[in-house]
């Protein structure tokens, strides 16, 4: 299913929202399994490579576009968002580090014109859930390096078309002097060492992987990761994380809304039980919403300077966003499955929300919020909070 | 600070940086072995780290570093930090 080639990128992912996806999402959830009609259709369109620029085949797009385009996919299929979003992320990465690397650029190119998948292994057993340190090393043998990971997790692992994968520098190196590499899918194996079956988020597949991986020096991103995790991907990652944790529960608003009128039509004069409870749930949304905004405006400014993104109001501001948009989309889906009652329970209703709730339970554990705050508290010894209303946080 | 009142006029600012490094900095060597323009980071300093150094810093020199110097250039080596304490010195801690 092809949009117009005339639609925006927003225009075709509804279409393709709204078809394809919605169509699926049920039985991926079921199942869990990978949305391969969902991927297929976003690939048709085009949508992988929007935010790569121009001259290397994509359209330029803001963070603030994917960001749309998460929360559209997501008010579908949460699994299928989150995949797009966490490929977009690992695009990012590349698009803001990788644009000085001949190789970079080449595989960029490449990206847009097979619309390859990105997947991402950071996580590793052992290393108790923190992403900026590395057990496992880079072995560089003159021009090509070596690399063995027991990933923990590697969303969609075995479809992806690349990895993106986090090491120490060498053999020696500190636990926390971490490079970046990408690797193609003829160049690693992967052998499965766990398998995902959870409450929910049950499309993305992220199963344990052992990696093994063998590839040209060229492919190490020429940056440390510590910066790409500063300046890019811990920002990405929050902001487009939580556009798809808004998706849900905006799907869900409309579900509850949906049921109050339909009580209110067979009742008119008296208002449903519900209405007041819709009334504080899309009070809640909105503050969702707000925040993500201000967060997505907060990021273009601090793009304009490498000191801002570097700073520590900077990262305390992308905590924020994650930390509090992920406990709040709880709390709305759960006032959504009060207002719907037993029908809202119920699977295979158009007020179901089972599926909704599972999700957003993912949220709050997706680098757990626990791990965030304490970064923040430890930030805040630092960093004095900004009081201005209008100043950025 | 323990070092501060042996009257060891002789003590070093670098070497009352390693100190702090090895009490606070978490690093994987004996802050002892690096040259003044070594690489901290590479030598396992994490961002979490570098503000429990921070604080250590201010309260064994009587400073106050400044949020727009709490970067990673800052903390990038010994000299930087040395480099960043001898601009501070003379100024007197607001809070």
């Amino acid at each position: 299913m092809t949009a117009e080639p005339t639609s925006t990128a927003a225009e075709k992912a509804r279409m393709v929202g709204a078809g394809v996806i919605e169509k699926h999402a049920d039985d991926v959830d079921r199942n869990g399994r990978f949305p391969s009609e969902a991927v297929t259709a976003i690939k048709e369109n085009r949508l992988l490579s929007i935010m790569l620029p121009r001259e290397l085949g994509g359209e330029d797009a803001s963070l603030a576009e994917v960001a749309e385009l998460c929360s559209i996919f997501s008010q579908h299929c949460a699994a299928t968002a989150m995949i797009f979003a966490m490929h977009q992320i690992k695009l990012a990465s590349l698009a803001a580090h990788g644009l000085k690397s001949p190789w970079h650029r080449a595989f960029m190119e490449r990206i847009a014109k097979e619309q390859l998948l990105l997947a991402s292994a950071t996580t590793e057993a052992g290393i108790g859930g923190n992403l900026r340190n590395s057990i496992c090393a880079v072995q560089v043998n003159g021009p090509t390096f070596d690399l063995v990971k027991e990933a923990s997790v590697i969303s969609y692992g075995t479809e992806a078309d690349a990895i993106l994968v986090t090491a120490r520098r060498h053999p020696d190196a500190a636990p926390s002097d971490q490079v970046m590499v990408a690797v193609l899918k003829d160049q690693y194996r992967l052998e499965k060492t766990s398998d995902w079956d959870t409450l929910g988020m049950r499309g993305t597949c992220s199963d344990g992987f052992r990696l093994t991986t063998s590839a040209p020096v060229e492919q190490i991103f020429p940056q440390p990761f510590a910066e790409i995790a500063a300046q890019s991907m811990l920002a990405d990652s929050h902001l487009l994380w939580s556009s798809v944790w808004f998706g849900i529960a905006a799907a869900a608003v409309t579900r509850a809304q949906s049921f109050v009128r339909a009580e209110a039509r067979k009742n008119p004069g008296s208002p449903p039980p519900g209405a007041l409870r819709l009334a504080e749930a899309i009070s809640m949304l909105q503050g969702v919403k707000a925040n993500i905004v201000a967060g997505l405006r907060r990021f273009e400014v601090a793009k304009r300077s490498e000191d801002d993104l570097m700073s520590l109001g900077f990262a305390v501001a992308m905590n924020n966003v994650k930390v509090g948009v992920s406990q709040t989309v709880v709390q709305v889906v759960n006032h959504a499955l009060l207002i719907c009652g037993i029908l809202g329970y119920k699977n295979n209703t158009p007020y179901s929300l089972g599926r909704h709730l599972r999700d957003a339970h993912s949220a709050a554990l997706m680098i757990s919020n626990d791990r965030i705050l304490g970064n923040t508290s430890n930030l805040l010894l630092a960093h004095k909070h900004n009081t201005g209303l209008l100043d950025s946080p | 600070m323990h070092f501060l009142n042996e009257g060891k006029h002789l003590t070093t600012t670098g070497d009352r940086i390693r100190t702090i490094l090895n009490d606070h900095g978490k690093l994987s060597v004996d802050a002892a072995t690096l040259a003044d323009g070594a690489d901290l980071y590479e030598a396992g300093l994490s961002s979490f780290a570098t503000v429990q150094l921070m604080l250590a810093l201010e309260d064994a020199f009587d400073v106050e570093i400044p949020e727009r110097l709490l970067n990673r250039r800052t903390f990038e080596s010994i000299a930087a930090i040395a480099g960043v304490i001898g601009s501070l010195t003379n100024t007197p801690r607001t809070t």
